[in-house]
């Protein structure tokens, strides 16, 4: 009997720091949480590229959260990310992107990262009527098929290989070209707009071959780019099959003078490559030593500066990038004051902006809606400097940072 | 030097690699009858040693391979008592299983270790320039490393005690047990010397081309070709495969989109299997 008193209290004891926090924090009731799904290549093929551009988005993420959280009328969000591993594969971006809108009640969406992933993310967003701002996807197919919540942060693949042909048509302008890319999405759009470019320039392509996008040796393809007399080559997909050809090249002497690869060349683990990597360039999304100056968000530099202290290797343009786009989605939502998905889309269509990433503006045509038309590439090309291989940005000559070095080696 | 010429030279050079790494899968299905499905997962296994041993700690790239054949040899008798004695014998399923869940445990590790970033071992070595084609160092040594290691191999199953003792298992397990081979001790023997010579590919090919920890699943396929091209149980006729598929290779791609190359050769291989089916170098046969 007399302990009754005693265990009513230790009941009630709980109840007290309980109590103490409902009146205590009166941040608490507008504390929220917006979710963004999205898939990560933690496995497959496309790792190297996926996990630049995931830290791009944490880093974000982080820096936003740490600021409060975006601004939503009188309530702060914060970012929660919920991603998957879709092991570089269409099939699995399928089945994940339907379970972060289905179960995990994503409201807003990154896409994979790569041409082909985007694309099928794209149709199941759009099936869903989801908001999905496109990173590291660069095909333009994907926005001419009718959508209304697509949004491409990349500037589209016809203008990826269109600096290498100025330079090449400077520095030689009746040189010839072997186009040699893999049998992917995004490498198949580029080089089609190559032939057209080159055309215009009157410059002559003197092989034009496709590659299975896992092919693991190069030398015959190499022999054939040899025994074709071209003096430039242009072409590559993304990281393994770049850097081999790249390893190959130089083991096999080939003569070219240029040599422009897609995607490879920009991360910072080409460089492992040694003299392998000298002299190679590559279109580039964005590269650090870019001066844009952005009307929100931090500059390039204070972006490059933060990123190597916390991943400790420099950014390429997957993890600008991947800025960039949150960046982006974060601007129109405190744009629109809303986090509903009607509103949030028109305030995407008027953007207009600049950000550590470069211009930012989606074309609103219906025919092509969501495609990017403001964003420039740069022309990035691998050189010796002191004795270490340093990525110098070449053309176009406004923003070099170097002259291009030409013959390569 | 006719680009022709230089692809078939250089399609014999890598062949000559293919057919080492397929050497290891038929002798281990040629003496106990078991596909080792972990065939990949070794290959890759031997690029990851040599990457560790010459890029890591600095040692030659051709001077690891010893200590990494000695270290698959021993690698590879611990698989055969884990994962292969007690299926020996059992329906093929039960070997293919078994095989299949340690290339899986193997790849896993590897992924969760390295990730599938592509690493790249830097050999220098002076190539051979003939006009505007240069055949690199690396894979003419390769092609030289593959063809003695065959050599070693084949004096070691024709003139050394141990060789005879397992060709003896290989061809009938119960008259050589009868004999008084010890034929446990035998099979792991062969499957420990299989391993070490898909440790030795691997670590070969690592010279040559840039790796991801997924890149011994092209190798594996190329490998069966190989294998039934020459004729199951036959390490030399293995060896003889590989360069052949290298031949052809060498000799589709300056004609054809380099996409077509895969397709040609399988109809090929299918050809031969039809024309063949013992495999095309399976000159004795019991």
């Amino acid at each position: 009997m007399k302990r009754r008193p005693l265990i009513a209290a230790a009941a009630m004891l709980p109840a007290i720091p309980l109590a103490v926090s409902l009146y205590a924090s009166p941040a608490r009731a507008a504390d929220k949480t917006l979710t963004i799904g999205f898939t990560v290549s933690e496995t497959g093929s496309l790792n190297v590229d996926s996990l630049a551009q995931l830290h791009g988005f944490e880093l974000w993420r982080d820096d936003v959260n740490a600021a409060g959280g975006i601004k939503v009328g009188d309530d702060h969000y914060k970012i929660k990310f919920v991603s998957y591993d879709d092991q570089s594969q269409g099939g699995r971006v399928q089945q994940l992107y339907t379970r972060l809108i289905v179960q995990d009640h994503a409201p807003f969406l990154f896409s994979p990262y790569s041409s082909g992933l985007a694309a099928t993310a794209a149709i199941i967003s759009e099936q869903y009527g989801k908001i999905m701002l496109t990173e590291g996807a660069a095909e333009s197919k994907t926005y001419e098929l009718g959508n209304k919540y697509l949004f491409q942060m990349y500037t589209p693949a016809d203008h990826y290989l269109t600096s290498a042909l100025d330079v090449v048509k400077a520095k030689e302008p009746t040189g010839t070209i072997a186009l040699v890319y893999s049998d992917d999405p995004f490498s198949k759009a580029v080089a089609t707009a190559v032939r057209a470019q080159a055309a215009e320039r009157g410059l002559k392509i003197v092989l034009d071959e496709s590659y299975p996008p896992n092919q693991t040796d190069f030398s015959a393809i190499i022999n054939k780019i040899v025994s074709s007399h071209a003096d430039v080559l242009l072409g590559g997909g993304h990281y393994p099959d770049g850097a081999t050809m790249a390893r190959q090249i130089y083991d096999q002497k080939a003569p070219l003078k240029w040599i422009t690869l897609l995607v490879a060349p920009d991360s910072p683990q080409f460089a492992t490559l040694g003299p392998a990597a000298q002299g190679i360039s590559t279109p580039s999304q964005w590269a650090p030593q870019v001066t844009y100056k952005p009307d929100f968000g931090p500059t390039p530099a204070a972006f490059a500066k933060a990123f190597t202290e916390r991943f400790k290797i420099a950014p390429g343009y997957h993890a600008a990038g991947g800025y960039g786009g949150g960046l982006i989605l974060q601007h129109a939502i405190e744009v629109a004051g809303s986090i509903d998905p009607a509103k949030v889309a028109a305030a995407l269509d008027k953007t207009d902006a600049t950000t550590l990433f470069g211009a930012t503006k989606f074309s609103t045509d219906p025919k092509s809606h969501g495609l990017q038309i403001a964003h420039d590439m740069v022309l990035s090309q691998w050189q010796m400097k002191d004795g270490k291989l340093v990525k110098e940005v070449v053309w176009p000559l406004g923003a070099a940072t170097a002259p291009a070095a030409y013959p390569l080696r | 030097m006719n680009g022709i010429i230089a692809s078939i030279l250089d399609g014999l050079l890598v062949g000559s690699v293919y057919g080492l790494a397929a050497m290891g899968l038929t002798l281990i299905w040629g003496v106990m009858n078991v596909i080792n499905l972990t065939h990949g997962a070794i290959i890759v296994a031997g690029m990851f040693g040599v990457f560790l041993l010459a890029t890591v700690l600095g040692v030659n790239a051709y001077a690891s391979i010893l200590p990494l054949v000695a270290a698959s040899f021993v690698l590879g008798v611990g698989l055969y008592w884990v994962a292969v004695h007690r299926v020996i014998g059992q329906p093929p399923l039960m070997s293919l299983l078994s095989t299949f869940a340690v290339n899986l445990i193997l790849i896993g590790l590897g992924t969760a270790l390295w990730g599938t970033q592509l690493f790249n071992v830097t050999v220098t070595l002076p190539g051979l320039s003939l006009g505007r084609y240069t055949f690199p160092g690396t894979h003419i040594m390769a092609a030289v490393l593959a063809f003695v290691i065959a050599g070693l191999l084949y004096l070691f199953l024709h003139h050394t005690r141990l060789g005879k003792a397992v060709r003896a298992v290989a061809n009938n397990r119960e008259a050589a047990a009868l004999v008084g081979i010890p034929t446990t001790w035998v099979l792991s023997l062969a499957f420990g010397l299989g391993v070490a010579l898909a440790c030795t590919a691997g670590a070969l090919i690592a010279t040559m081309f840039p790796f991801t920890v997924l890149s011994g699943s092209t190798y594996q396929v190329n490998s069966f070709v190989v294998t039934v091209l020459g004729g199951l149980g036959n390490p030399a006729g293995a060896l003889l495969g590989g360069v052949a598929l290298g031949l052809l290779e060498g000799l589709a791609t300056p004609f054809m989109p380099v996409s077509w190359t895969s397709v040609i050769e399988f109809v090929l291989f299918v050809i031969v299997l039809i024309a063949f089916p013992r495999g095309l170098f399976n000159f004795r046969r019991s």
